[in-house]
């Protein structure tokens, strides 16, 4: 995913404490997000969902896999 | 019949601004989740009662994810729910997310009326609310209010006693959310604005290049403004102050308690060429009020005034992000930076703020790396004080030494201690331009707080200080520690008492230093070593609190094998030429 790209949340990897916590916050399967920012060399992404910009971790954010819109 | 208020919400809502403004009761309120890491009380008149009112720390689920949101759900299970009312407070810029919350709270049961703060700035950014038609909805009571000035918080108070329970059945996650999408759909209207200046300079600082063009450029005008202001009050509003009105007065008393008595041994201190010196004479009416008033409080005010700034616009967890990676080499994410940079004013708020990271482990290396590495604000105008008039090179110096040791240190934590760290995962908040007489309160209360805990313990530190010396109670310390201060340090052994002092307060501590003709070499290592040494009481008993004994005993000595290799290495490898 690239950086301003947007897509639909397709599969959330990971155990149930990340899920439970990413869904509190309003990241969910079937949600659009935005990208917002990346850092490389594993560097934290950042995302817009909804109204709120979240900033994850490198290995949380490859665990949200997205469907990307063209 | 209500008797307590609980404030609930999700990070960075405003929980803490309304809570001051229904109590009256000041508490630091900031533009980053996690600034409430403790319970704070106060009580609101309503007619002839007196409701307790309870403010927590923000959660975003019921099902809490770090210490604080723990403490937040637990007390909220701790009073009987009939007795009890929940204001769960909304950030109307960002309704769908914040009501999950709510609905939570529906579906437990809890009393509930709805506070939806932040009306203004939502306004601004075109959302508007129908809270009629949530108020319909949702059956429960709902009041939009803007909490920074005020507005709004009249009608909630008012509107209180109609706190009701309006059950909804239980539900799943998706569920939950799938309900949201629908009540979001009736009540709120989004009308499409072009980018603001503000919103651009949101996006560019969490990309990668313009970030770290952002971060570097706030770090650098942060210093030089901390720098300007504090050394600015030190030589036009302070020395000035001290030079002219306050030593003739001092003069006065000097020459009526008759020097090298007693009472002016304790009070005024030894004269250093026949004259009164500030800075060395020691004395509880002449060093102590000029070290507290004229070389710390210049910096406290400075540094607390930036941070306030930095704080309330939004911009500290943009900073995580940009520090992430390195911090995950230390076992940490990058939202430790928050705990860091508060106890760069005061190492007890930065220790406690340590709650806002998720482990045992990560709260343990945090708050290790900031009772070693990280020196409170009064040391640091102190270090200013004790080698900026060599050169910045030393002042810069032990910043470096003591930066290396946190990295250095960090990654032995890292790679030693068991568990894992988690990663980073917060929300960034949106940039808001504080009002003036908002950050004015914040910086006030910060300074007052600063005075009234600071001054009686460096008054009666430099008393008791004073009769130990005139008792002559010291040489027999210093003498037994003089193999390891002048032996391996390189130190004289009267440096032992101010490295003995730095456990009640830092900044007396390096006061000490200023009489003993040390030479620059000397002044650095018993700097750097006063900033590594234990942390002053204060600190020690809030490491108490949030480690326990065990950890407790962990970082000590940690911190006591870290000061003899750095004291020791600076000695005889480091700074051996100078």
């Amino acid at each position: 995913m690239k950086i301003k790209q947007k897509g639909r949340i397709a599969q959330i990897e990971g155990g149930q404490i990340l899920r439970d916590r990413l869904m509190s916050m309003g990241i969910y399967l079937g949600k659009e997000i935005t990208k917002v920012g990346g850092f490389a060399l594993r560097g934290p992404t950042s995302i817009k969902s909804g109204r709120s910009v979240i900033a994850l971790g490198h290995g949380t954010a490859e665990k949200i896999l997205v469907e990307l819109h063209d | 019949m209500i008797k307590k208020i609980y404030l609930i919400g999700n990070p960075n809502v405003g929980k803490s601004v309304v809570f001051s403004r229904l109590t009256g009761v000041q508490v630091i309120s900031s533009n980053y989740p996690g600034t409430t890491v403790e319970i704070s009380k106060g009580y609101l008149q309503l007619g002839e009662d007196r409701i307790e009112v309870v403010d927590l720390p923000g959660t975003y689920s019921l099902e809490p994810t770090s210490r604080a949101e723990e403490v937040a759900v637990s007390l909220l299970n701790e009073f009987p729910r009939e007795e009890m009312a929940v204001i769960s407070i909304l950030d109307a810029t960002n309704l769908e997310r914040n009501l999950y919350l709510t609905l939570q709270l529906l579906e437990a049961g809890y009393q509930v009326i709805i506070c939806l703060n932040m009306c203004d700035d939502a306004s601004h950014r075109g959302v508007n609310i129908d809270t009629k038609k949530l108020e319909e909805i949702l059956r429960v009571p709902v009041i939009s209010a803007c909490a920074v000035t005020g507005a709004g918080i009249k009608f909630l108070i008012q509107r209180l006693p109609e706190a009701s329970i309006a059950l909804r059945p239980k539900t799943t996650y998706e569920e939950r959310w799938k309900q949201l999408g629908v009540i979001i759909e009736q009540v709120q209207q989004l009308t499409h604005r072009h980018h603001t200046l503000r919103e651009m300079l949101e996006d560019a600082s969490v990309r990668p290049f313009s970030g770290i063009l952002m971060g570097m450029g706030v770090i650098y005008v942060s210093f030089k403004v901390v720098r300007f202001i504090g050394e600015g009050l030190i030589n036009n509003v302070c020395d000035p102050i001290f030079n002219n009105w306050y030593l003739p007065l001092i003069e006065k008393l000097s020459a009526i308690l008759v020097p090298e008595t007693f009472w002016h041994h304790v009070l005024v201190g030894d004269l250093i060429n026949g004259k009164i010196d500030f800075k060395q004479s020691l004395g509880v009416l002449t060093t102590a009020p000029y070290i507290e008033f004229a070389m710390v409080l210049p910096y406290v005010l400075a540094f607390y005034t930036i941070l306030s700034v930095l704080e309330d616009v939004g911009y500290l967890p943009r900073l995580a992000i940009l520090l992430d990676n390195l911090l995950h080499k230390l076992g940490l994410h990058g939202y430790a930076i928050i705990p860091v940079l508060l106890g760069l004013g005061c190492n007890i708020p930065g220790i406690l703020s340590t709650r806002i990271l998720e482990s045992k482990r990560e709260r343990f290396i945090a708050s290790t790396l900031i009772s070693i590495g990280v020196p409170c604000v009064p040391l640091q105008a102190m270090i200013f004080a004790l080698l900026g008039k060599y050169s910045g090179f030393y002042v810069g110096g032990v910043y470096l030494v003591l930066f290396s040791i946190w990295l250095i240190l960090g990654v032995i934590l890292n790679k030693t201690l068991k568990g894992f760290s988690p990663e980073l995962l917060i929300e960034i908040p949106p940039y808001r331009l504080p009002p003036l007489a908002v950050l004015a309160r914040k910086i006030y209360f910060r300074i007052k707080g600063f005075i009234f805990e600071a001054v009686p313990i460096v008054l009666a530190g430099v008393l008791v200080i004073n009769l130990l010396l005139y008792l002559k109670m010291f040489n027999y310390v210093s003498n037994i520690f003089s193999p390891v201060i002048h032996g391996l340090f390189g130190l004289p052994k009267e440096t032992t008492i101010a490295l003995a002092i730095g456990f009640v307060r830092k900044d007396v501590a390096a006061g000490m230093l200023m009489p003993l003709g040390l030479t620059v070499k000397q002044l650095f290592i018993s700097a750097t070593l006063l900033a590594i040494s234990f942390p002053c009481i204060a600190t020690f008993v809030v490491l108490l609190k949030e480690l326990g004994w065990k950890d407790l005993i962990k970082s000590t000595l940690i911190m006591i094998i870290t000061g003899l290799a750095v004291g020791t290495l600076l000695n005889f490898a480091i700074l051996r030429g100078i």
